[in-house]
């Protein structure tokens, strides 16, 4: 037989009236990856890509060397940020159905991630998320009025108007700017992270983004500054299997682990269950020590699966089974925390339910003042001469005649 | 005849040229199993397979290198930028490489790559889904630059995008692909189905790059405008009871200098309409070419109708769109100078 090169186009597991099938899926048992010092060098912890850091077993408790021990008052405080971020994404899902927005994307699923980062973090450290971080902002305290109040672009918008929704940013709770174009906030972490190393300090800067989007060239500049000059970051591939209809397999995903590319490149990949919020909780901490004590980046890979479409443009059921998170083998974050924690005795279906109640009203009152600031098509709007200003610091002569041009059109209407 | 969207029409070049030429492939984020997220390649890979049709991953750069490399290798491939807001990862790669490739070989090599990519606002689609960056691929010497304004144009010219020996950068513009938008964002959309160029053959055909097109014939003044704001530009024209010549450009480059010149030379007036930004915008090359060749015939001064020199912002779409309040502003202004 005569042997010759064909192309390769990667397998996606199930389609559309398909079984959903992740065995493609490397799992580890909770507790069997190992924990190594967090200052060990990368050479010697070349094996963690293909492990997974689990901390939560099917027994529902926290068991083995990465369990952060958190108390059971910072367990509930995870679990109520966790379901005001579902409660939220759900709210703002049906009010884009409605037409009061136009566009939103949920982060149903991952809000373990999220959750679990901003805590283990100090607030001095900064963040560089992509658009399915939300939970970021729950955690540091931004009021969800003024998330609301973004997602309607109305008076109290903090972009005054200019950006997509949930594109927001946060200077004093250091959360950079959302970007709609992939990947390059990965880079730009790493400058910060290089400048805090410049400067001194030590803080950490921590960024987010896509299984789909690391196939950006700035997912490689980003790993590449970090490794060279050792700076303080904690890079993190959130792996949740999809890039709107792509399957990850072709972000290169289908061979090797995403947190296998850290080694390459001279750091260490963690591989994360990104469902198990101790056990990202715990991976954060490990990484941001060994950032803040000079051994450098890590590469962290969170293995978990975007429940929801990928925007209120996109819908799932024309390339993945309808059916597929009920199967996704590691369930759903909130469940496994709130079972942890009924499981510890501290917590209860009761509680639960009483706890979403309280979430759903606030959540309600929230919106309730946000409109009152006005919609996309509501009055009171913003006025429009505001799209003029910063775009530069000073306003130059051919932005001022623009400006004057568009006042005279808008009273001649 | 047939009658077709900008999307139908646009799957129908491809699959036409997809079955005729077994050297056209289609790739890109999406385009795949999925169709596209604007459905423009719905079908595709089902006929023609996964080696036909590929899904790319999420790198634009990637996407244009690759492309690159196929069309080197005796390919013609047609990649598709899911939107134009995010073809800067390639940049590189088109101005440094497949715009100079035969000029820096002495035509030893080609790359005849098409880039496809829905460009344009009026969809609420923010700064990051709503750019017209036209002039930062006309400006570069070695790019055939196109945009259809409509069905009948958008298949005839993608043919011609695919069958040229040279790259072309395809915009297309998103506002258009369901139906004519005269830019009132109130009134109920309009389908193709009501427009005479919604009416696409089913089979092969070109529409010449570099041609021009004289949409509406008149005497009053010219109109040069191309994609979306050719349908602003004729409903604005009409509202004033303007007898304009409106001329849709659809290739910026090469561009159709006599055909524009010979019209603005006829009428003495002309205004130019475009949504992207103004400054240093593909209006400055069609004014001062104009202003060259027609300066002893011009009544008035050439004017442009623009969007703003800001980034498209979300909440102000239509007071940064160019409507029609805007486009009648200068035609009243051209008009009305001595």
């Amino acid at each position: 037989m005569v042997s010759k090169s064909r192309l390769h186009v990667p397998k996606v597991p199930a389609r559309p009236g398909d079984k959903p099938d992740f065995s493609y899926l490397k799992l580890a048992p909770a507790g069997k990856t190992p924990r190594p010092d967090s200052n060990a060098p990368a050479g010697e912890i070349r094996y963690l890509p293909e492990g997974l850091v689990r901390v939560l077993d099917d027994g529902h408790q926290a068991v083995g060397p990465w369990n952060p021990h958190l108390d059971a008052k910072e367990l509930q405080v995870a679990l109520r940020h966790m379901l005001l971020t579902r409660v939220f994404d759900d709210r703002m899902q049906r009010i884009q159905r409605s037409g009061k927005i136009s566009f939103y994307m949920r982060s149903m699923g991952e809000e373990a991630v999220s959750v679990a980062m901003a805590m283990a973090l100090r607030p001095s450290d900064m963040l560089f998320p992509s658009y399915r971080n939300q939970a970021l902002y729950v955690v540091r305290g931004r009021p969800l009025l003024d998330l609301m109040c973004q997602l309607l672009s109305n008076t109290r918008d903090m972009c005054k108007g200019r950006q997509l929704p949930v594109m927001y940013h946060w200077g004093e709770g250091r959360i950079f700017s959302i970007s709609g174009n992939l990947a390059t906030q990965f880079p730009q972490a790493v400058g910060w992270a290089m400048a805090a190393a410049i400067k001194g300090t030590d803080d950490v800067a921590v960024s987010w983004l896509g299984d789909g989007s690391s196939a950006e060239a700035d997912f490689h500049h980003a790993l590449l500054f970090a490794s060279v000059y050792r700076a303080p970051a904690i890079l993190c591939v959130v792996n949740n299997q999809w890039a709107i209809s792509t399957f990850q397999g072709f972000a290169g995903g289908e061979y090797q682990t995403f947190a296998a590319r850290g080694p390459g490149f001279g750091m260490p990949g963690l591989r994360v269950d990104g469902n198990d919020c101790l056990a990202v909780y715990a991976a954060t901490q490990w990484a941001a020590l060994r950032a803040r004590t000079g051994h450098g980046p890590t590469l962290m890979e969170h293995v978990t699966y975007r429940a929801a479409a990928h925007s209120t443009s996109d819908d799932p059921a024309r390339y993945r089974p309808k059916d597929d998170y009920a199967h996704w083998p590691l369930g759903d974050p909130i469940e496994r925390l709130k079972n942890h924690l009924i499981r510890l005795g501290e917590w209860s279906e009761e509680r639960q339910a009483a706890l979403s109640a309280e979430l759903e009203d606030h959540v309600a009152a929230s919106w309730k003042e946000a409109v009152g600031y006005g919609t996309l098509t509501e009055p009171p709007r913003l006025d429009p001469h505001l799209m003029f200003e910063d775009v530069f610091k000073e306003m130059p002569a051919h932005l001022a005649r623009q400006e004057a041009e568009l006042r005279a059109e808008l009273e001649q209407k | 005849m047939p009658q077709m969207n900008m999307i139908q029409a646009l799957n129908s070049a491809m699959d036409v040229m997809l079955a005729r030429d077994p050297s056209v492939v289609v790739m890109g984020e999406d385009v795949g199993y999925f169709g596209g997220v604007f459905r423009t390649t719905e079908g595709l890979q089902r006929k023609y397979g996964e080696h036909r049709v590929l899904d790319s991953p999420i790198a634009e750069g990637g996407i244009l290198a690759t492309a690159i490399g196929m069309a080197v290798n005796g390919l013609r491939p047609v990649a598709e930028i899911q939107f134009a807001d995010y073809i800067y990862p390639a940049y590189d790669q088109i101005v440094s490489e497949l715009a100079r490739i035969r000029y820096r070989t002495a035509g030893e090599f080609s790359a005849p790559v098409v880039v496809r990519t829905p460009c344009g606002g009026g969809i609420r689609g923010g700064q990051t889904h709503s750019q017209s960056p036209e002039a930062l691929f006309a400006h570069v010497a070695g790019l055939k630059v196109v945009m259809p304004a409509n069905p009948y144009d958008a298949k005839g010219l993608l043919i011609a995008a695919i069958e040229d020996d040279d790259p072309v950068i395809f915009f297309e513009p998103k506002r258009l692909y369901n139906g004519p938008f005269d830019g009132d964002p109130h009134k109920p959309a309009v389908p193709w189905s009501t427009h005479a160029k919604g009416e696409v053959p089913d089979g092969h055909y070109t529409v010449p790059i570099g041609k021009a097109e004289i949409v509406r014939a008149g005497h009053e003044l010219t109109i040069v405008s191309y994609g979306t704001m050719t349908h602003v530009s004729e409903a604005a024209a009409r509202g004033l009871g303007l007898d304009a010549e409106i001329i849709d450009v659809r290739t910026m480059v090469p561009l159709d200098t006599d055909m524009i010149c010979q019209s603005v030379a006829r009428t003495g007036r002309c205004v130019i309409v475009h949504e992207a930004t103004r400054f240093a915008g593909f209006g400055a090359e069609l004014s001062a070419t104009i202003q060259e060749q027609c300066f002893w015939n011009l009544q008035a001064p050439i004017l442009r109708v623009t969007g703003w020199d800001t980034p498209y912002p979300h909440a102000f779409e239509w007071e940064y769109f160019p409507g029609q309040a805007r486009v009648a502003r200068a035609l009243k202004a051209v008009m009305e100078a001595a």
